[in-house]
């Protein structure tokens, strides 16, 4: 009996010292990225080519995405307003819930889902198929080639992705609540233009944008370059990338909201 | 400037608890061949990566060039493994890169030649392994043999004054063999470099190798010329070179009993 919990709490106490050691591998991970990113920056052909597979190719999930988001968002917006008589207001609604929150939120996590998972794999299968120590043994460092100028791409791509998908979200909403409910049209842009700040919830929403380009892109890279090198490995990587992204995004965003309000 | 371009000193290396290295010695001379076999899991792969400095060893030491790898920095093993290429198993070609991109990846990452000098370069280590033609080829459009000999390349791209080879007749069929073998053999012989071939294909290692080492449980069980270890009469020599079922290394992986396995039904 004795023994029985013994053994589950040496257990326990495996499991968390081995996440504390992932923890600290990819806080030294970060750094290396850091700290070799000005290699990366000299060769920035290649942070302009992760961006366009980073960025460029995740523009159709995140505006189609975003378009919709606007749309229910109106939608929804219309018929709770109206029961108070201020249906105008709609315009308000749908900017800041989009420049604030769904923004850069919802694009973190479909950012996380299409492009983190695919870097997650890309670097897992380099690994597995020896690229990487080629690279090492070629005297090239894979995070100065590989891993930062994926980096910076994801950190330079997201904040774009979150204004553009404020920017289609904000447009959906106007189609579903001008054309469609009738709201007036003047109403939707003007009280948007006053109620709208543009450090309060503009600048703010960039810097939400911009941490989770870095959290999102980190997680992703760390994962793949951490892969135990098999197909297995690589598939459990490429869920951890979505599942603890998508864990940090919200958890993030708490924290950042909640200095920003305060 | 010693004879020896590698040597491998008293070399220990283990992993998890389980030493897989006890005690090596072995040296490279400049110019020869190389080869390390012994049979699978002996740890040969691990010793081109601690002659590479991928790993560090438990105890011991691994020379190159006179230098002790694991007590460079990141800027000394850099420049030692300018002096180095690998070949990898499956060749290793990033997948993203065409087979001229392959070639001209390590050339571009380390000089600042100009775009035509670089293509000749590329021109003449693809011609030197007879893939000039397939140069725009992607990795994916290679068949096996192809890919090894695109690596092969791509390893001696900047004419290293070492080659190691991991593996190099894997998988290959018996042209593809034949062609890889001669080739070791040829760049080996233009470069003036040392190679290092670890393999446990026997006939093609003898036939291109100057000195043999066959490593097993952790150390090196035999060393010697090709002629040598053929006609050795020790029994594990005889054994490995000849591929006899039977002899000092068993078919079986250690098991209890037999009969008392298979009657002990579900439990085991």
């Amino acid at each position: 009996m004795l023994n029985a919990i013994a053994g589950k709490l040496r257990g326990i106490g495996h499991r968390i010292i081995d996440r504390l050691w992932r923890l600290g591998a990819a806080v030294r991970f970060f750094g290396y990225t850091l700290i070799y990113s000005g290699e990366s920056f000299r060769r920035l052909h290649l942070t302009i080519r992760e961006i366009y597979f980073t960025g460029v190719m995740s523009l159709v999930i995140i505006l189609v995405s975003a378009f919709f988001v606007g749309m229910v968002l109106a939608l929804q917006g219309y018929n709770t307003l109206q029961k108070y008589g201020s249906s105008e207001a709609i315009g308000v609604l749908v900017a800041l819930s989009l420049v604030r929150e769904l923004g850069p939120v919802v694009t973190a996590l479909l950012f996380a889902g299409r492009a983190g998972t695919a870097i997650t794999a890309e670097i897992g299968l380099m690994k597995t198929t020896e690229q990487l120590s080629a690279m090492e043994m070629m005297a090239v460092s894979p995070i100065a080639r590989v891993v930062a100028p994926r980096f910076w791409a994801g950190v330079i791509s997201m904040p774009l992705l979150a204004a553009l998908f404020s920017m289609v979200g904000i447009l959906g909403g106007y189609l579903v609540a001008v054309p469609l409910i009738g709201v007036d049209h003047g109403a939707f842009w003007s009280q948007m233009q006053a109620n709208v700040d543009f450090q309060a919830d503009i600048v703010n929403g960039v810097i939400k944008s911009a941490v989770f380009g870095v959290a999102c892109t980190m997680i992703a890279l760390f994962e793949g370059f951490d892969a135990p090198p098999t197909a297995e490995g690589v598939s459990r990587a490429t869920t951890r990338t979505v599942v603890n992204s998508s864990l940090a995004v919200l958890g993030l965003d708490f924290v950042l909201t909640s200095f920003m309000i305060s | 400037m010693s004879d020896n371009i590698v040597e491998i000193d008293n070399l220990s290396f283990g992993y998890k608890g389980r030493l897989l290295h006890k005690g090596i010695n072995m040296s490279f001379p400049r110019g020869k061949v190389v080869a390390i076999m012994g049979g699978s899991g002996s740890g040969k792969t691990t010793l081109l990566r601690l002659i590479g400095g991928q790993l560090k060893p438990t105890h011991g030491k691994v020379l190159v060039d006179g230098k002790v790898v694991h007590e460079q920095d990141r800027h000394g093993l850099y420049l030692l493994r300018r002096k180095m290429g690998m070949l990898f198993q499956f060749g290793a070609l990033f997948t993203d890169l065409s087979v001229y991109e392959n070639v001209a990846f390590p050339i571009r990452e380390h000089t600042d030649l100009p775009e035509t000098i670089i293509r000749d370069l590329v021109m003449m280590k693809l011609n030197a392994v007879g893939l000039r033609g397939a140069r725009n080829l992607m990795p994916t459009e290679l068949s096996g043999g192809m890919a090894r000999r695109v690596a092969l390349a791509r390893a001696v791209a900047l004419d290293p004054e070492i080659v190691m080879y991991d593996e190099p007749f894997t998988g290959l069929d018996p042209i593809s063999m034949s062609v890889t073998c001669n080739l070791i053999k040829k760049l080996n012989d233009a470069l003036g470099a040392t190679s290092i071939v670890v393999t446990h294909d026997v006939k093609e290692a003898f036939a291109i190798a100057d000195y043999v080492y066959i490593v097993a449980n952790g150390v090196v069980e035999a060393e010697g010329t090709p002629d040598g270890l053929r006609q050795s009469t020790e029994p594990f020599v005889h054994q490995f070179v000849h591929g006899d079922v039977d002899g000092p290394v068993p078919f079986h992986y250690s098991a209890p009993d037999y009969r008392k396995d298979m009657l002990r039904g579900h439990d085991a």
